[in-house]
Protein backbone atom coordinates (compact mmCIF):
# COMPACT_ATOMS: atom_id res chain seq x y z
CA UNK A 1 0.00 0.00 0.00
CA UNK A 2 1.29 3.42 -0.98
CA UNK A 3 0.45 5.98 1.77
CA UNK A 4 0.69 8.90 -0.67
CA UNK A 5 -2.11 7.47 -2.78
CA UNK A 6 -4.26 6.81 0.27
CA UNK A 7 -3.46 10.33 1.46
CA UNK A 8 -4.58 11.71 -1.90
CA UNK A 9 -8.09 10.39 -1.29
CA UNK A 10 -8.14 12.09 2.12
CA UNK A 11 -6.76 15.32 0.63
CA UNK A 12 -9.44 15.29 -2.05
CA UNK A 13 -12.10 14.99 0.67
CA UNK A 14 -10.48 17.85 2.58
CA UNK A 15 -10.56 20.05 -0.56
CA UNK A 16 -14.24 19.28 -1.04
CA UNK A 17 -15.13 20.00 2.58
CA UNK A 18 -13.07 23.17 2.76
CA UNK A 19 -14.89 24.80 -0.11
CA UNK A 20 -18.40 23.70 0.71
CA UNK A 21 -20.57 24.70 3.70
CA UNK A 22 -23.18 22.23 2.39
CA UNK A 23 -20.71 19.43 3.15
CA UNK A 24 -19.41 20.83 6.44
CA UNK A 25 -22.77 21.52 8.11
CA UNK A 26 -24.09 17.92 8.06
CA UNK A 27 -20.91 16.72 9.78
CA UNK A 28 -22.14 18.11 13.08
CA UNK A 29 -25.54 19.76 12.61
CA UNK A 30 -27.74 16.62 12.42
CA UNK A 31 -25.98 14.85 15.28
CA UNK A 32 -26.21 18.02 17.38
CA UNK A 33 -29.96 18.17 16.72
CA UNK A 34 -30.24 14.52 17.78
CA UNK A 35 -28.40 15.24 21.02
CA UNK A 36 -30.56 18.28 21.76
CA UNK A 37 -33.77 16.35 21.05
CA UNK A 38 -32.80 13.30 23.12
CA UNK A 39 -31.26 15.49 25.77
CA UNK A 40 -34.64 17.10 26.46
CA UNK A 41 -36.46 13.77 26.20
CA UNK A 42 -34.18 12.16 28.78
CA UNK A 43 -34.46 15.20 31.08
CA UNK A 44 -38.22 14.94 30.88
CA UNK A 45 -38.13 11.17 31.52
CA UNK A 46 -35.96 11.77 34.58
CA UNK A 47 -38.63 14.07 36.01
CA UNK A 48 -41.61 11.75 35.40
CA UNK A 49 -40.02 8.38 36.17
CA UNK A 50 -40.62 7.33 39.74
CA UNK A 51 -37.84 4.72 39.79
CA UNK A 52 -35.07 7.28 40.14
CA UNK A 53 -33.31 5.70 37.17
CA UNK A 54 -31.04 8.17 35.36
CA UNK A 55 -32.00 8.10 31.68
CA UNK A 56 -29.21 10.43 30.58
CA UNK A 57 -26.32 7.96 30.45
CA UNK A 58 -28.60 5.14 29.28
CA UNK A 59 -30.47 6.92 26.51
CA UNK A 60 -28.51 10.04 25.62
CA UNK A 61 -25.29 8.01 25.76
CA UNK A 62 -26.89 5.42 23.49
CA UNK A 63 -27.94 8.08 20.99
CA UNK A 64 -24.42 9.49 20.97
CA UNK A 65 -22.82 6.10 20.39
CA UNK A 66 -25.32 5.13 17.69
CA UNK A 67 -24.93 8.46 15.88
CA UNK A 68 -21.16 7.92 15.96
CA UNK A 69 -21.60 4.59 14.14
CA UNK A 70 -23.90 6.23 11.59
CA UNK A 71 -21.38 9.05 11.01
CA UNK A 72 -18.58 6.53 10.45
CA UNK A 73 -20.65 4.66 7.88
CA UNK A 74 -21.80 7.82 6.12
CA UNK A 75 -18.28 9.26 6.19
CA UNK A 76 -17.21 6.36 4.00
CA UNK A 77 -20.23 6.28 1.72
CA UNK A 78 -20.30 10.04 1.12
CA UNK A 79 -16.57 10.07 0.27
CA UNK A 80 -17.34 7.30 -2.24
CA UNK A 81 -20.44 9.11 -3.54
CA UNK A 82 -18.22 12.10 -4.38
CA UNK A 83 -16.71 9.93 -7.12
CA UNK A 84 -20.17 8.76 -8.17
CA UNK A 85 -21.59 12.28 -8.31
CA UNK A 86 -18.62 13.69 -10.24
CA UNK A 87 -18.52 10.64 -12.57
CA UNK A 88 -14.90 10.18 -11.68
CA UNK A 89 -14.59 6.38 -11.77
CA UNK A 90 -12.72 6.18 -15.05
CA UNK A 91 -10.21 8.82 -13.93
CA UNK A 92 -9.74 7.16 -10.53
CA UNK A 93 -9.59 3.51 -11.49
CA UNK A 94 -7.37 4.01 -14.54
CA UNK A 95 -4.59 5.17 -12.20
CA UNK A 96 -2.06 3.10 -10.17
CA UNK A 97 -4.40 3.39 -7.17
CA UNK A 98 -5.20 -0.05 -5.76
CA UNK A 99 -8.53 -1.01 -4.23
CA UNK A 100 -7.02 -1.29 -0.74
CA UNK A 101 -5.49 2.21 -1.10
CA UNK A 102 -8.80 3.62 -2.29
CA UNK A 103 -10.88 2.01 0.46
CA UNK A 104 -8.17 2.92 3.01
CA UNK A 105 -8.51 6.56 1.92
CA UNK A 106 -12.29 6.42 2.32
CA UNK A 107 -11.89 5.01 5.86
CA UNK A 108 -9.33 7.67 6.84
CA UNK A 109 -11.62 10.39 5.48
CA UNK A 110 -14.41 8.96 7.58
CA UNK A 111 -12.27 8.98 10.74
CA UNK A 112 -11.76 12.71 10.26
CA UNK A 113 -15.39 13.57 9.51
CA UNK A 114 -16.92 11.27 12.15
CA UNK A 115 -14.40 12.62 14.67
CA UNK A 116 -15.81 16.12 14.13
CA UNK A 117 -19.33 14.79 14.69
CA UNK A 118 -18.27 12.92 17.82
CA UNK A 119 -16.57 16.01 19.24
CA UNK A 120 -19.71 18.12 18.62
CA UNK A 121 -21.90 15.50 20.30
CA UNK A 122 -19.59 15.14 23.30
CA UNK A 123 -19.46 18.88 23.76
CA UNK A 124 -23.25 19.29 23.72
CA UNK A 125 -24.06 16.17 25.73
CA UNK A 126 -21.61 16.95 28.51
CA UNK A 127 -21.95 20.73 28.77
CA UNK A 128 -25.69 21.15 28.17
CA UNK A 129 -27.14 17.87 29.45
CA UNK A 130 -24.55 16.80 32.00
CA UNK A 131 -23.75 13.45 30.42
CA UNK A 132 -20.67 12.15 32.19
CA UNK A 133 -18.52 9.63 30.40
CA UNK A 134 -16.91 8.67 33.68
CA UNK A 135 -20.02 6.49 34.09
CA UNK A 136 -18.72 4.20 31.35
CA UNK A 137 -15.12 4.36 32.51
CA UNK A 138 -12.49 2.83 30.26
CA UNK A 139 -15.15 0.70 28.61
CA UNK A 140 -15.99 3.70 26.46
CA UNK A 141 -12.91 2.87 24.36
CA UNK A 142 -14.03 -0.66 23.32
CA UNK A 143 -17.59 0.63 22.88
CA UNK A 144 -16.40 3.25 20.37
CA UNK A 145 -13.98 0.84 18.74
CA UNK A 146 -16.58 -1.87 18.05
CA UNK A 147 -19.06 0.67 16.72
CA UNK A 148 -16.34 2.26 14.56
CA UNK A 149 -15.38 -1.10 13.06
CA UNK A 150 -18.98 -2.01 12.34
CA UNK A 151 -19.58 1.46 10.86
CA UNK A 152 -16.61 0.87 8.53
CA UNK A 153 -18.03 -2.52 7.51
CA UNK A 154 -21.44 -1.00 6.76
CA UNK A 155 -19.85 1.85 4.81
CA UNK A 156 -17.73 -0.43 2.63
CA UNK A 157 -20.74 -2.70 2.07
CA UNK A 158 -22.83 0.33 1.05
CA UNK A 159 -20.17 1.45 -1.45
CA UNK A 160 -20.14 -2.02 -3.00
CA UNK A 161 -23.92 -2.03 -3.40
CA UNK A 162 -23.86 1.36 -5.16
CA UNK A 163 -20.97 0.27 -7.35
CA UNK A 164 -22.96 -2.79 -8.40
CA UNK A 165 -26.46 -1.31 -8.72
CA UNK A 166 -25.66 2.19 -9.92
CA UNK A 167 -25.86 5.75 -8.57
CA UNK A 168 -29.57 5.61 -7.78
CA UNK A 169 -28.87 2.79 -5.29
CA UNK A 170 -27.55 5.41 -2.87
CA UNK A 171 -31.20 5.75 -1.78
CA UNK A 172 -30.99 2.16 -0.56
CA UNK A 173 -27.91 2.96 1.51
CA UNK A 174 -28.98 6.09 3.40
CA UNK A 175 -31.68 4.26 5.44
CA UNK A 176 -29.49 1.26 6.37
CA UNK A 177 -28.76 2.53 9.94
CA UNK A 178 -32.46 3.17 10.51
CA UNK A 179 -33.25 -0.36 9.33
CA UNK A 180 -30.66 -1.84 11.70
CA UNK A 181 -31.42 0.29 14.76
CA UNK A 182 -34.41 -1.77 16.03
CA UNK A 183 -32.22 -4.88 15.92
CA UNK A 184 -29.18 -3.16 17.41
CA UNK A 185 -31.04 -2.74 20.73
CA UNK A 186 -29.93 0.88 21.05
CA UNK A 187 -32.63 1.90 23.55
CA UNK A 188 -33.95 -1.34 25.02
CA UNK A 189 -32.48 -4.63 26.17
CA UNK A 190 -32.17 -7.60 23.88
CA UNK A 191 -34.81 -9.41 25.93
CA UNK A 192 -37.40 -6.85 24.78
CA UNK A 193 -37.26 -8.29 21.27
CA UNK A 194 -39.26 -11.32 20.14
CA UNK A 195 -37.09 -14.46 20.20
CA UNK A 196 -36.56 -14.73 16.39
CA UNK A 197 -35.38 -11.10 16.30
CA UNK A 198 -33.05 -11.77 19.22
CA UNK A 199 -31.16 -14.28 17.07
CA UNK A 200 -30.57 -11.58 14.44
CA UNK A 201 -29.64 -9.01 17.11
CA UNK A 202 -27.02 -11.34 18.54
CA UNK A 203 -25.07 -11.34 15.25
CA UNK A 204 -24.96 -7.53 15.16
CA UNK A 205 -21.95 -6.06 17.05
CA UNK A 206 -23.83 -2.93 18.28
CA UNK A 207 -26.31 -5.04 20.28
CA UNK A 208 -23.38 -6.35 22.36
CA UNK A 209 -22.12 -2.82 22.93
CA UNK A 210 -25.50 -1.44 24.00
CA UNK A 211 -26.19 -4.43 26.26
CA UNK A 212 -22.82 -3.87 27.93
CA UNK A 213 -23.44 -0.14 28.20
CA UNK A 214 -26.77 -0.65 29.98
CA UNK A 215 -25.13 -3.11 32.35
CA UNK A 216 -22.53 -0.47 33.26
CA UNK A 217 -25.17 2.24 33.75
CA UNK A 218 -27.09 -0.06 36.08
CA UNK A 219 -23.96 -0.35 38.19
CA UNK A 220 -22.86 -3.81 37.06
CA UNK A 221 -19.99 -4.84 34.86
CA UNK A 222 -20.47 -6.53 31.48
CA UNK A 223 -19.16 -10.02 30.86
CA UNK A 224 -15.72 -9.67 29.20
CA UNK A 225 -16.79 -12.21 26.63
CA UNK A 226 -19.66 -9.97 25.54
CA UNK A 227 -17.39 -7.22 24.22
CA UNK A 228 -15.03 -9.79 22.80
CA UNK A 229 -17.94 -11.23 20.83
CA UNK A 230 -18.87 -7.76 19.65
CA UNK A 231 -15.30 -7.04 18.54
CA UNK A 232 -14.95 -10.42 16.84
CA UNK A 233 -18.19 -9.92 14.94
CA UNK A 234 -17.16 -6.39 13.90
CA UNK A 235 -13.82 -7.65 12.54
CA UNK A 236 -15.64 -10.47 10.73
CA UNK A 237 -18.01 -7.96 9.08
CA UNK A 238 -15.11 -5.76 7.99
CA UNK A 239 -13.42 -8.72 6.32
CA UNK A 240 -16.74 -9.72 4.75
CA UNK A 241 -17.37 -6.18 3.48
CA UNK A 242 -13.82 -5.97 2.06
CA UNK A 243 -14.29 -9.29 0.28
CA UNK A 244 -17.69 -8.16 -1.03
CA UNK A 245 -16.32 -4.84 -2.34
CA UNK A 246 -13.39 -6.55 -4.06
CA UNK A 247 -15.73 -9.07 -5.66
CA UNK A 248 -18.09 -6.35 -6.91
CA UNK A 249 -15.13 -4.31 -8.21
CA UNK A 250 -13.77 -7.31 -10.11
CA UNK A 251 -17.20 -7.92 -11.60
CA UNK A 252 -17.33 -4.25 -12.61
CA UNK A 253 -13.95 -4.56 -14.35
CA UNK A 254 -15.00 -7.76 -16.12
CA UNK A 255 -18.33 -6.37 -17.27
CA UNK A 256 -17.06 -2.92 -18.22
CA UNK A 257 -19.20 -1.23 -15.57
CA UNK A 258 -16.35 0.93 -14.26
CA UNK A 259 -15.68 2.37 -17.69
CA UNK A 260 -19.30 3.31 -18.41
CA UNK A 261 -20.68 3.87 -14.93
CA UNK A 262 -23.84 5.94 -14.88
CA UNK A 263 -27.45 5.68 -13.81
CA UNK A 264 -28.40 4.65 -17.31
CA UNK A 265 -25.78 1.95 -17.79
CA UNK A 266 -26.52 -0.07 -14.69
CA UNK A 267 -29.67 -1.98 -13.95
CA UNK B 1 12.66 1.63 -31.23
CA UNK B 2 11.42 -0.55 -28.35
CA UNK B 3 7.72 -0.88 -27.64
CA UNK B 4 6.07 1.06 -24.80
CA UNK B 5 2.84 -0.79 -25.48
CA UNK B 6 2.52 -4.32 -26.70
CA UNK B 7 -0.95 -5.76 -27.16
CA UNK B 8 -1.24 -9.45 -27.98
CA UNK B 9 -4.38 -11.33 -29.09
CA UNK B 10 -6.65 -9.04 -27.08
CA UNK B 11 -10.28 -10.12 -27.07
CA UNK B 12 -13.45 -8.90 -25.38
CA UNK B 13 -16.93 -10.21 -25.88
CA UNK B 14 -20.21 -8.87 -24.41
CA UNK B 15 -22.81 -11.62 -24.68
CA UNK B 16 -22.99 -12.51 -28.36
CA UNK B 17 -21.21 -9.32 -29.46
CA UNK B 18 -17.48 -9.51 -30.02
CA UNK B 19 -16.25 -5.98 -29.27
CA UNK B 20 -12.54 -6.68 -29.77
CA UNK B 21 -11.53 -9.77 -31.68
CA UNK B 22 -8.00 -10.91 -30.94
CA UNK B 23 -6.10 -7.79 -31.96
CA UNK B 24 -2.32 -7.41 -31.68
CA UNK B 25 -0.28 -4.26 -32.15
CA UNK B 26 2.55 -2.20 -30.68
CA UNK B 27 3.24 1.44 -29.92
CA UNK B 28 6.94 2.26 -29.98
CA UNK B 29 8.83 5.00 -28.19
CA UNK B 30 8.45 8.45 -29.75
CA UNK B 31 5.72 7.17 -32.00
CA UNK B 32 2.14 8.40 -32.35
CA UNK B 33 -0.20 5.64 -33.45
CA UNK B 34 -3.72 6.49 -34.57
CA UNK B 35 -6.44 4.02 -33.66
CA UNK B 36 -9.14 4.70 -36.22
CA UNK B 37 -12.50 3.24 -36.98
CA UNK B 38 -16.22 3.94 -37.07
CA UNK B 39 -18.31 4.23 -33.93
CA UNK B 40 -18.59 0.85 -32.24
CA UNK B 41 -15.46 -0.50 -33.93
CA UNK B 42 -13.86 -1.31 -30.58
CA UNK B 43 -11.49 1.65 -30.10
CA UNK B 44 -12.68 2.72 -26.65
CA UNK B 45 -13.00 -0.91 -25.53
CA UNK B 46 -9.36 -1.40 -26.52
CA UNK B 47 -8.28 1.74 -24.65
CA UNK B 48 -10.26 0.69 -21.56
CA UNK B 49 -8.49 -2.68 -21.54
CA UNK B 50 -5.10 -0.95 -21.81
CA UNK B 51 -6.09 1.30 -18.89
CA UNK B 52 -7.00 -1.70 -16.75
CA UNK B 53 -10.62 -0.63 -16.23
CA UNK B 54 -11.91 -3.45 -18.42
CA UNK B 55 -10.65 -7.00 -18.12
CA UNK B 56 -10.04 -8.75 -21.44
CA UNK B 57 -11.46 -12.25 -21.98
CA UNK B 58 -8.05 -13.25 -23.30
CA UNK B 59 -4.81 -11.74 -24.50
CA UNK B 60 -2.14 -9.65 -22.86
CA UNK B 61 -1.24 -5.98 -22.45
CA UNK B 62 2.40 -5.12 -21.74
CA UNK B 63 3.26 -1.54 -20.80
CA UNK B 64 7.00 -0.88 -20.89
CA UNK B 65 7.43 -4.65 -20.88
CA UNK B 66 5.31 -5.00 -17.74
CA UNK B 67 2.26 -7.25 -17.77
CA UNK B 68 -0.75 -5.11 -16.83
CA UNK B 69 -2.66 -8.05 -15.36
CA UNK B 70 0.20 -9.04 -13.04
CA UNK B 71 1.69 -5.61 -12.21
CA UNK B 72 -1.25 -3.24 -12.55
CA UNK B 73 -0.02 -0.39 -10.32
CA UNK B 74 3.54 -0.36 -11.68
CA UNK B 75 2.34 -0.53 -15.28
CA UNK B 76 -0.20 2.28 -14.78
CA UNK B 77 2.38 4.52 -13.09
CA UNK B 78 3.95 4.76 -16.55
CA UNK B 79 0.67 5.48 -18.29
CA UNK B 80 -1.82 8.32 -18.42
CA UNK B 81 -4.81 9.26 -20.49
CA UNK B 82 -7.19 11.99 -21.52
CA UNK B 83 -10.61 11.32 -22.97
CA UNK B 84 -13.24 13.77 -24.06
CA UNK B 85 -15.91 11.74 -22.22
CA UNK B 86 -14.03 11.69 -18.92
CA UNK B 87 -13.45 15.25 -17.66
CA UNK B 88 -11.81 15.77 -14.29
CA UNK B 89 -14.12 16.35 -11.29
CA UNK B 90 -15.85 19.69 -11.72
CA UNK B 91 -16.09 20.30 -7.98
CA UNK B 92 -12.30 20.63 -7.57
CA UNK B 93 -10.16 23.51 -8.84
CA UNK B 94 -7.55 22.97 -11.54
CA UNK B 95 -4.77 23.07 -8.95
CA UNK B 96 -6.57 20.66 -6.60
CA UNK B 97 -7.21 18.19 -9.42
CA UNK B 98 -3.59 18.29 -10.52
CA UNK B 99 -2.33 17.82 -6.95
CA UNK B 100 -4.76 14.96 -6.32
CA UNK B 101 -3.83 13.05 -9.47
CA UNK B 102 -0.16 13.94 -9.09
CA UNK B 103 -0.10 12.25 -5.68
CA UNK B 104 -1.86 9.19 -7.04
CA UNK B 105 0.62 8.89 -9.92
CA UNK B 106 3.53 9.40 -7.53
CA UNK B 107 4.91 12.44 -9.40
CA UNK B 108 8.28 13.55 -8.08
CA UNK B 109 8.67 17.24 -7.14
CA UNK B 110 4.94 17.66 -7.66
CA UNK B 111 4.64 21.40 -7.01
CA UNK B 112 7.21 22.26 -9.68
CA UNK B 113 5.69 19.78 -12.11
CA UNK B 114 2.21 21.26 -11.60
CA UNK B 115 3.59 24.74 -12.34
CA UNK B 116 5.22 23.40 -15.50
CA UNK B 117 2.04 21.86 -16.91
CA UNK B 118 -0.04 24.91 -15.93
CA UNK B 119 2.32 27.02 -18.02
CA UNK B 120 2.55 24.46 -20.81
CA UNK B 121 -1.23 24.32 -21.27
CA UNK B 122 -1.83 28.01 -20.57
CA UNK B 123 -3.88 27.26 -17.47
CA UNK B 124 -2.19 29.56 -15.02
CA UNK B 125 -5.10 32.00 -14.80
CA UNK B 126 -7.51 29.12 -14.05
CA UNK B 127 -5.47 27.53 -11.26
CA UNK B 128 -8.07 28.40 -8.59
CA UNK B 129 -11.11 27.91 -10.83
CA UNK B 130 -13.33 24.88 -10.36
CA UNK B 131 -13.07 22.65 -13.41
CA UNK B 132 -16.86 22.41 -13.71
CA UNK B 133 -17.17 26.07 -14.70
CA UNK B 134 -14.47 25.97 -17.38
CA UNK B 135 -15.41 25.82 -21.07
CA UNK B 136 -15.15 22.39 -22.70
CA UNK B 137 -11.95 23.44 -24.45
CA UNK B 138 -10.41 24.58 -21.18
CA UNK B 139 -11.48 21.33 -19.50
CA UNK B 140 -9.78 19.39 -22.27
CA UNK B 141 -6.58 21.33 -21.62
CA UNK B 142 -6.82 20.48 -17.90
CA UNK B 143 -7.29 16.80 -18.79
CA UNK B 144 -4.23 16.96 -21.02
CA UNK B 145 -2.22 18.70 -18.30
CA UNK B 146 -3.17 15.88 -15.92
CA UNK B 147 -2.27 13.33 -18.61
CA UNK B 148 1.22 14.82 -18.97
CA UNK B 149 1.78 15.26 -15.23
CA UNK B 150 3.68 12.01 -14.64
CA UNK B 151 5.79 12.11 -17.84
CA UNK B 152 4.01 8.97 -19.05
CA UNK B 153 5.80 6.50 -21.25
CA UNK B 154 2.45 5.59 -22.72
CA UNK B 155 -0.13 8.30 -23.36
CA UNK B 156 -3.65 7.29 -24.38
CA UNK B 157 -5.72 10.02 -25.98
CA UNK B 158 -9.33 9.33 -26.90
CA UNK B 159 -10.46 12.14 -29.22
CA UNK B 160 -8.42 14.74 -27.32
CA UNK B 161 -9.19 17.62 -29.67
CA UNK B 162 -12.90 16.88 -30.21
CA UNK B 163 -14.13 19.93 -28.30
CA UNK B 164 -11.39 22.38 -29.24
CA UNK B 165 -11.47 25.20 -31.76
CA UNK B 166 -9.06 24.75 -34.71
CA UNK B 167 -6.47 27.12 -33.29
CA UNK B 168 -6.32 25.47 -29.85
CA UNK B 169 -6.50 22.02 -31.45
CA UNK B 170 -3.42 22.81 -33.54
CA UNK B 171 -1.61 24.04 -30.46
CA UNK B 172 -2.48 20.84 -28.60
CA UNK B 173 -1.31 18.69 -31.52
CA UNK B 174 2.01 20.51 -31.47
CA UNK B 175 2.38 19.90 -27.75
CA UNK B 176 1.71 16.21 -28.13
CA UNK B 177 4.12 16.00 -31.05
CA UNK B 178 6.69 17.73 -28.86
CA UNK B 179 5.99 15.20 -26.12
CA UNK B 180 7.08 12.35 -28.38
CA UNK B 181 10.02 14.21 -29.90
CA UNK B 182 11.58 15.30 -26.61
CA UNK B 183 10.76 12.39 -24.36
CA UNK B 184 10.68 8.62 -24.41
CA UNK B 185 6.91 8.30 -24.60
CA UNK B 186 4.60 6.82 -27.20
CA UNK B 187 1.03 7.85 -27.91
CA UNK B 188 -2.08 5.90 -28.87
CA UNK B 189 -4.53 8.40 -30.32
CA UNK B 190 -8.12 8.03 -31.47
CA UNK B 191 -9.74 10.66 -33.58
CA UNK B 192 -12.43 11.08 -36.23
CA UNK B 193 -10.60 14.04 -37.74
CA UNK B 194 -8.65 12.49 -40.60
CA UNK B 195 -6.73 15.67 -41.42
CA UNK B 196 -5.49 15.71 -37.86
CA UNK B 197 -4.52 12.05 -38.02
CA UNK B 198 -2.59 12.60 -41.24
CA UNK B 199 -0.77 15.54 -39.68
CA UNK B 200 0.09 13.93 -36.36
CA UNK B 201 0.25 10.15 -36.56
CA UNK B 202 3.29 8.17 -37.64
CA UNK B 203 1.20 5.08 -38.15
CA UNK B 204 -2.50 4.22 -38.10
CA UNK B 205 -4.50 1.11 -37.33
CA UNK B 206 -7.95 0.83 -38.89
CA UNK B 207 -10.30 -1.05 -36.61
CA UNK B 208 -13.63 -2.42 -37.76
CA UNK B 209 -15.91 -4.84 -35.93
CA UNK B 210 -13.20 -5.47 -33.38
CA UNK B 211 -10.48 -6.42 -35.86
CA UNK B 212 -7.54 -4.49 -37.27
CA UNK B 213 -8.23 -4.26 -40.99
CA UNK B 214 -5.39 -2.03 -42.14
CA UNK B 215 -2.16 -0.69 -40.75
CA UNK B 216 0.35 1.74 -42.15
CA UNK B 217 1.54 5.28 -42.75
CA UNK B 218 -1.53 7.58 -42.90
CA UNK B 219 0.01 9.54 -45.77
CA UNK B 220 0.62 6.46 -47.92
CA UNK B 221 -2.22 4.15 -46.93
CA UNK B 222 -5.03 5.82 -48.99
CA UNK B 223 -3.15 5.51 -52.28
CA UNK B 224 -2.19 1.92 -51.52
CA UNK B 225 -5.91 1.10 -51.33
CA UNK B 226 -7.03 3.18 -54.30
CA UNK B 227 -8.41 6.10 -52.32
CA UNK B 228 -7.60 9.78 -52.67
CA UNK B 229 -7.68 10.70 -49.00
CA UNK B 230 -7.57 9.14 -45.56
CA UNK B 231 -11.17 10.26 -45.05
CA UNK B 232 -12.27 8.31 -48.14
CA UNK B 233 -10.41 5.28 -46.84
CA UNK B 234 -12.09 5.71 -43.44
CA UNK B 235 -15.54 5.80 -45.09
CA UNK B 236 -14.70 2.70 -47.11
CA UNK B 237 -13.63 0.87 -43.94
CA UNK B 238 -16.83 1.93 -42.19
CA UNK B 239 -19.12 0.95 -45.07
CA UNK B 240 -17.40 -1.97 -46.76
CA UNK B 241 -14.98 -3.50 -44.26
CA UNK B 242 -15.05 -6.88 -46.03
CA UNK B 243 -13.49 -5.43 -49.19
CA UNK B 244 -10.51 -4.06 -47.25
CA UNK B 245 -9.52 -6.97 -45.04
CA UNK B 246 -5.89 -7.86 -44.40
CA UNK B 247 -4.15 -9.32 -47.40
Amino acid sequence: MNPKRTGAIVLRQFYLLRGSPARILPMFAWVAIDIVLWGFITRYLNTVASSGFNFIPAMLGAVLLWDFLVRVMQGITTAFFEDVWSRNFLNIFATPLSISEYVGGLVLSSIATSGVGLAAMLLLATTVFGLSFFVYGLLLVPFLLVLFLFGVALGVFGCAVVLRLGPSAEWLIWPVPALLSPLACVFYPLSALPVPMQYIARVLPPSWVFEAMRKVVEGGSPAPLALLWGSGLAVFYILLAGWFFTRIYRHAVRSGLIARYSAESVS
Amino acid sequence: MSAVLSVTSLRKQYGATVAVDGISFEVRRREIVGLLGPNGAGKTTTINMILGVLAPDSGAVLIDGMDLAAHRSHALERTNFAAVYSPLPGNLTVLQNLRFFGLIYGVADLTARIEAVLTQFDLDKFRHTRCGVLSSGEQTRVSLAKAMLNHPNLLLLDEPTASLDPSVARDIREKIREFTLRGQGGVLWTSHNMNEVEEVCDRVLFLSRGKILLEGNPRQLPAAHGKATLEELFIAVAREPLTLGPE
